[in-house]
């Protein structure tokens, strides 16, 4: 009588087209979190107000800036399951919790590739950062992998506070400290692309070797735990 | 030893929220095909008690199986075969009723048939399929709901006050969907205030008190 059991590709195709859509519907992300990510870098302006310190930390405050607005993207991507308790639905449906993790994440990174594409842009006009095309090569793909370390820690931990109470301060102590690794190889390989200190190309992509390193690892791991975590 | 013919069976379940006992040894067998309607105060546990067999809260003590799964084992292989409509509709807010059938009916397999005709039995037309459920009223929400959980076309439906919020043809038209699916082989277990609506459909009754469950006989 039941429906046999969807895969698990299929799982998070269904769960990323309907995160995606929400979001495109909602504009949460261009009308609020881009906003408040603008205002942080224009903040970060002020506060080290020297052409020369803006333009040697430049790359540290574009993903500080990246780190902070995840956390709100995080959180709004489990915001819209607990809204109407849409993840009892999820999880008394009986699917693959590992699906829901990988549907999760692709949307996660989709989200945050769009968003780090406009404070690159915002960056090279507030902090005067220099891009070569082979820069932006190095960037493209510090992006990619950073996001999907990101991602993944942003779904494990997003899905684990979800149902918990005060998930809006339990959500940021459980991911900073995590993504911190991220943060710190994201950050030396955007140096390399932005030729800050002196710093050559050649310099960012063992940093882009460790991101690769850290994106498979979290995944992994999130795969694993996701299912347990969120299900207690 | 589970029986063959029974679709739950909890022996002295103990189900904790925090400290507090919601569900007190509780002891329940119910066959399958059967409606049963859960009655009790507010607070008294009937929701613990739906919510334990969809295995959405984990047993304390005692033992629990739902359609020949151990709750405490099996959670997600029983979890297949549940549909559960709890208080809140499990929709959502932000896509059409239509975007929603279409994920639910992604997500466990449903064909676009599947969908459209649960969608027509559910009174959900062409206009209303394409509001946004934040837009509906509450009836209209639970139309959606109910349509989602006619196409997971579990073994085990799990309802909680499904008639609030709905006019009369919605009211008789969930009456007929459930009479429908337990014709099919299907069992249901219904949490509900309104005794005599909820009783004229429910082949017996039972009462939960302060997290015990007391048998009210057939209807």
């Amino acid at each position: 009588m039941t429906h046999n059991s969807t895969s698990t590709i299929s799982v998070a195709r269904a769960i990323a087209t309907k995160d995606l859509r929400i979001e495109w519907r909602s504009k949460v992300l261009v009308n609020q979190v881009l906003p408040f990510a603008g205002i942080v870098m224009v903040l970060f302006a002020f506060a080290l107000d020297n052409d020369g310190i803006l333009q040697r930390v430049a790359p540290g405050l574009v993903w500080l800036a990246v780190l902070f607005s995840s956390l709100i993207i995080v959180q709004r991507t489990f915001a819209i399951e607990s809204a109407d308790n849409a993840l009892d639905a999820i999880k008394v449906a009986g699917v693959s919790s590992v699906g829901v993790f990988l549907g999760k994440s692709v949307a996660l990174v989709v989200q945050l590739l769009l968003f780090e594409c406009v404070l690159v842009l915002l960056s090279l006009v507030l902090y005067q950062v220099h891009l070569s095309w082979g820069g932006a090569v190095l960037l493209v793909t510090v992006s990619l992998l950073a996001n999907v370390g990101l991602a993944a820690m942003g779904a494990l931990y997003g899905g684990l506070g979800a149902a918990a109470k005060g998930r809006e301060t339990l959500l940021p102590l459980l991911l900073l400290p995590a993504v911190a690794p991220v943060l710190i190889a994201a950050t030396r390989a955007t140096e390399s692309a932005f030729r800050v200190g002196g710093a050559t190309l050649g310099e960012g992509w063992p940093w882009v070797a460790l991101l690769a390193v850290f994106g498979a690892l979290f995944s992994f791991g999130g795969t694993l735990a996701f299912g347990v975590l969120t299900e207690e | 030893m589970n029986g063959v013919d029974e679709a739950v069976r909890l022996h002295n379940a103990v189900v904790l929220l925090g400290s507090f006992p919601a569900l007190a040894e509780a002891s329940l067998v119910v066959k399958k095909g059967e409606i049963v309607l859960i009655s009790g105060a507010n607070g008294a546990g009937k929701t613990t008690l739906l919510r334990l067999c969809a295995g959405l809260v984990p047993l304390a003590r005692g033992e629990a199986s739902v359609l020949g799964f151990n709750l405490a084992t099996q959670r997600k292989e029983a979890q297949a075969h549940v549909g559960m409509l709890g208080h809140a509709n499990g929709l959502y807010l932000d896509l059409t009723a239509q975007e929603n059938l279409q994920f639910w009916g992604a997500v466990v397999g449903a064909s676009a048939r599947e969908i459209a005709l649960s969608a027509q039995r559910m009174g959900l037309h062409t206009r209303l399929l394409a509001t946004t459920v934040a837009k509906m009223s509450a009836g209209q929400r639970r139309r959606t709901a109910l349509a989602v959980l006619v196409i997971r076309r579990a073994s085990l439906w799990l309802l909680d006050e499904p008639h609030a919020g709905l006019d009369a043809a919605g009211r008789d038209e969930i009456d007929s969907i459930l009479r429908e699916a337990t014709s099919a082989g299907a069992t249901v277990i219904v949490a509900s205030h309104e005794l005599e609506r909820a009783g004229a459909l429910a082949t017996r009754r039972i009462e939960v008190v302060g997290g015990a469950i007391v048998e009210r006989g057939a209807q």
